[in-house]
């Protein structure tokens, strides 16, 4: 049996709970539907409750795992709150959290508004601190979990006109190498994975000039998609890696920044 | 509820590792060598477990004494 066969033969999260932000769209609906069609059960976690509901039927019909929507402001503690209160809730506990919900917004140094800074760093690095806060509690009660952080290659290279989305994603990094430390004596891995680019909304937003010079810099010649990067989140969240904490995984086919 | 009072003391006991009888009602964060920020986090797991909730992290940070984490349980329909 090839290692692709016996991957797909085996459900590698079944019996654990996930819980996946930003799960609308591109990577995180892709790790949401990969992780439920390994068994776990998942949470779809976002701002867009009626969206997410009808999101988590689908999975869980294509999955036959067990899918929830959960309303989820990762900027706003007291949502984060009560979101991570249903989980407890209804599971007691958390085995795998993916910090993926992130947001874009391109400017030159001195053309970035203090708001603008605000909102990034509020969702791409303060959403995943308040997440981990509550995921490593309810992860030590499982005797164990996994948390894969979302970074982005802009993050460990950096970028003209990318300067507060680099840095907000820099952090996400410097979260992931300190959490590691801090909690593996309680059997919780933490990692990161540094997309390149990636076919998502954000990058259809590129004009077709920008989006052709970016495809040219991959060495694979392809963009990447978001199915690329939930492979490499599953290998993360699953036994498969429970000797890995601490590192970032780029996932960008050979990308040149 | 005095049962509640004296589960809370025997979690704070066992959590910190020390006699049941040096937990007091006075007892401080910080002033005992065993109540250090890790073995907070392991009280708060603890507490957690011994009432089935879930405290907000404010409420972690605020938790400077036995009788202060009372008050704060009571938040969370604890009744002392």
């Amino acid at each position: 049996m090839s290692g692709s066969e016996s991957a797909a033969s085996n459900r590698w999260l079944q019996g654990k709970v996930a819980l996946v932000t930003g799960a609308a769209r591109g990577i995180g609906l892709a790790s949401a539907r990969l992780l439920a069609g390994h068994g776990a059960t998942v949470y779809l976690s976002g701002r867009r409750l009626e969206l997410l509901e009808a999101l988590a039927q689908e999975v869980s019909e294509q999955s036959g795992a067990v899918v929830r929507s959960l309303l989820l402001d990762v900027t706003d503690p007291a949502s984060v709150s009560k979101a991570f209160g249903s989980i407890h809730r209804e599971n007691k506990g958390l085995d795998v959290l993916v910090n993926n919900a992130g947001v874009l917004k391109d400017a030159l140094i001195g053309m970035v508004g203090a708001e603008d800074m605000a909102t990034v760093f509020g969702v791409n690095t303060f959403g995943v601190l308040h997440c981990c806060q509550y995921a490593s509690r309810l992860m030590a009660r499982r005797g164990g979990g996994s948390i894969v952080n979302v970074s982005s290659i802009i993050g460990v290279t950096g970028n003209a006109g990318q300067a507060v989305y680099a840095a907000s994603k820099s952090a996400v990094i410097g979260i992931t190498k300190s959490l590691a430390k801090e909690l593996a004596p309680q059997n919780i891995r933490v990692n990161a994975v540094a997309p390149g680019f990636i076919d998502t909304d954000m990058a259809r937003s590129l004009s077709p000039e920008k989006f052709q010079e970016r495809v040219d810099s991959i060495k694979m010649k392809r963009i990447g998609t978001a199915e690329d990067v939930a492979g490499v989140i599953l290998f993360l969240a699953s036994p498969l890696a429970e000797y890995v904490t601490g590192q970032t995984i780029g996932v960008d086919g050979g990308m040149l920044i | 509820m005095e049962g509640n009072s004296e589960k809370l003391y025997q979690t704070f006991a066992a959590a910190l590792g020390v006699d049941r009888s040096l937990v007091t009602d006075d007892l401080q964060y910080n002033k005992i060598a065993q109540w250090d920020s890790i073995a907070h986090m392991s009280l708060v797991a603890q507490l957690e477990t011994a009432f089935d909730i879930m405290l907000e992290t404010e409420d972690i940070i605020d938790m400077s004494s036995v009788k202060k984490a009372k008050e704060i349980l009571e938040k969370y329909d604890v009744r002392f």
